[in-house]
């Protein structure tokens, strides 16, 4: 069984503070689905107002159709992985994995082959007898999983589950998760500060900012067509160059900035074009678009600049300009595939991109550096 | 062992470290080894007074053990059952009280460490703390004014219709098993309080999140981990009731007697130190083998009574 959730005009107060402002968002059956935002953004009220441990203080919770309010987080068809995994360290792994059946009264013959075949789905067979604290993290974190998955749950949470381990493992653990959610087909809800992660792993992606969601759309959305200066600035890299609008066509725009004159396109929100002529804008180029001008090939947006240093990070080079008239040092990213041409600390050179490339967007909140 | 030392005395200094180790040994040989060590003594020697201490007469028997167990040798009883009977219901009675002091202060203690938030958690623990500043003659003599037959409670009780003539609290023991009950529940509830407070609170709500009703989360993840907790609590209320012997003493019914009244009997009344030694050490003996058993039972080992 799976489930869709629905937030509709979900408010989440805490005395002054607001926690979530207007969330409206439908997650469909069956996909994988992530919260992304910095801590703080109110992510994770957002998932405890799902799993029933907070009522949202306006609108409503919808899981599977049914209205959420009042039932309890027992009650709820959601099963949650929490931050620290929250296993219970007095208990052998398999009656870890079997507590929730334990909960339904299930037979204790019953409930060890339910845990036996679940441990087998999470690839850690005949570690049922071990205490919990002599698995790995890892391991720890793939019991999690299986006990959430015991319960049967339409939707499972997870509150950023995969931040206590180490890179490689998360990494790992990223394949894995995609893979457990492609073989039970329930819904997952995920909430990471991790970028790579949300990206990797999910159909949808949602990225909140204070209590606001800024945009939700699949990762090459997210990442390509930005819809607010938060989301381009908050997700991958990415440098901004602010100026004015002098002509909006079609879906493109022209923003003169102090640093030169930019095309990029206009990003449409709600089904409209944010931009128009005499608006204030920030244009976005990231750092992989931009490439050294050298002349044969055409650019639609040129810039000058300094090169000031550059740093070597084995499967790609990157390079830090000071543009004329722009307060901040530009980043330019070269695949280091054997034909980067090198320049000197200090040398004179163009970089630019084409407008496809650049998105220009309103002037808003960005994400904190 | 020698390394130990030598790292012992290079981390403190010479100074410190003989400080320490000394404090340590005086404190474990004339506070708690030798006094005990005495009564041991005692327990097996005759009854004499002081002066003959150390002489001819002051020699070794088993008389008074002899006398816990059968009496006096002209008893026509073939056990002391007078005395064992005191005994045994004074373990009985340190059980009971022990018990009633762990439903009272496991709620109280849970709600402390994970309910209560701020200034209200603070303000119940003053209001726990603060009463004991009260001195236990003051508290005892107090709870036989109100559990009196012309006390508050037997007042309220009548002027609500609950009773139509006043319940003798104190003849029935109730009196005392409150006054006891009351007297040591600090040191139940902030063992367990201690223990519950180290629980993970995601424990808590994972355990909710799963379907468990209260009563399984209480009983499958916050008892197991306040285990330690509840065995320090309820060992140190069981011995200390079992020992106590100010309010038996004030709040006991007049056919009540708690073996402790006994052991005082012998020193001041009787003037029989060594009977009193041997009745004292007898309640010690009992105290700490029933103890060990109920640990044994429940699984706890003594070191994380010590956590």
């Amino acid at each position: 069984m799976s489930a869709d959730v629905k937030l509709e005009d979900v408010w989440i107060r805490f005395g002054s503070f607001e926690a979530a402002k207007d969330v409206n968002i439908h997650i469909q059956e069956g996909e994988f689905f992530s919260f992304l935002g910095p801590s703080g953004c109110g992510k994770t009220t957002l998932l405890r107002a799902v799993s029933g441990f907070l009522e949202p203080s306006e609108g409503k919770v919808l899981i599977g159709g049914q209205d959420m309010a009042g039932i309890g987080p027992n009650k709820r068809p959601t099963a949650l992985i929490f931050q620290n995994l929250a296993l219970f360290p007095l208990m052998k792994v398999w009656e870890n994995i079997a507590f929730p059946l334990e909960v339904r009264g299930v037979g204790k013959a019953e409930r060890r082959k339910r845990a036996d075949e679940l441990l087998e789905l999470i690839a850690l067979p005949d570690q049922g007898d071990k205490m919990v604290n002599e698995l790995s993290g890892g391991q720890k974190q793939r019991v999690a999983i299986a006990r959430a998955l015991a319960a049967e749950p339409d939707v499972l949470l997870l509150d950023e589950p995969l931040s206590a381990l180490d890179l490689k493992l998360r990494q790992h653990m990223r394949t894995e998760l995609r893979a457990i959610q492609q073989r039970v087909g329930i819904t997952f809800i995920y909430i990471t500060h991790d970028q790579g992660e949300a990206l990797t792993m999910s159909d949808h992606v949602a990225v909140m900012s204070q209590g606001v969601i800024e945009q939700v759309a699949d990762g090459n959305t997210i990442y390509d067509s930005p819809q607010t200066a938060f989301v381009a600035s908050f997700v991958g890299e990415n440098n901004h160059f602010q100026g004015k609008v002098t002509a909006a066509d079609g879906d493109m725009v022209t923003v003169e900035t102090p640093s030169g004159v930019l095309r990029g396109r206009n990003i449409e929100r709600d089904g409209k074009p944010q931009l128009a002529a005499g608006d204030q804008a920030l244009v976005f180029i990231r750092p992989e678009s931009l490439r050294f001008v050298d002349g044969e090939k055409k650019r639609d947006n040129v810039l000058e600049a300094t090169v000031e240093r550059q740093e070597f990070e084995g499967n790609f080079w990157q390079v830090f300009l000071q543009v004329k008239d722009c307060p901040r040092v530009v980043s330019l990213s070269m695949v280091n595939d054997g034909s980067s041409v090198g320049h000197d600390v200090g040398a004179q050179v163009k970089i630019g991109c084409d407008a496809a490339h650049a998105v220009a967007l309103p002037v808003g909140q960005m994400a904190a550096e | 062992m020698s390394t130990y030392w030598k790292d012992y005395f290079r981390r403190n200094g010479m100074a410190l470290g003989l400080f320490v180790l000394l404090a340590v040994m005086v404190w474990m040989l004339v506070m708690i080894i030798l006094p005990q060590l005495y009564m041991l003594d005692f327990s097996f020697r005759t009854n004499v007074p002081p002066p003959q201490w150390g002489t001819d007469t002051h020699t070794y028997t088993l008389e008074h053990y002899r006398y816990l167990l059968y009496g006096n040798v002209n008893a026509t009883e073939s056990f002391n059952y007078l005395d064992l009977g005191v005994f045994g219901r004074t373990i009985i009675a340190a059980v009971f009280v022990t018990f009633i002091d762990l439903c009272l202060c496991y709620p109280v203690a849970y709600y402390l460490a994970h309910v209560a938030k701020g200034g209200w958690g603070r303000l119940m623990v003053m209001s726990l703390i603060v009463p004991f500043w009260v001195n236990e003659l003051l508290r005892a003599f107090a709870f036989k004014v109100m559990f009196g037959t012309g006390g508050v409670i037997n007042d309220a009780l009548m002027w609500l219709g609950i009773l139509d003539q006043p319940y003798d609290f104190i003849r029935e023991n109730v009196a005392l098993y409150s006054g006891l009950s009351y007297a040591y529940i600090l040191l139940m509830i902030f063992p367990i309080y201690n223990a519950v407070e180290s629980l993970d609170r995601n424990q808590i709500e994972a355990a909710r999140d799963m379907g468990a009703p209260w009563w399984r989360i209480h009983w499958r993840v916050v008892i197991p981990h306040a285990k330690p907790g509840i065995t320090s609590g309820s060992t140190m209320v069981f011995m200390l009731t079992a020992g106590a012997l100010a309010a038996p003493q004030i709040l006991g019914g007049p056919s009540s007697l708690w073996f402790t009244q006994l052991v005082y009997k012998w020193f001041n009344n009787s003037a029989n130190w060594a009977r009193g030694s041997a009745y004292a050490l007898v309640l010690l003996v009992a105290c700490i083998v029933f103890v060990l058993l109920m640990m044994r039972i429940f699984k706890v080992k003594l070191g994380e009574i010590a956590r």
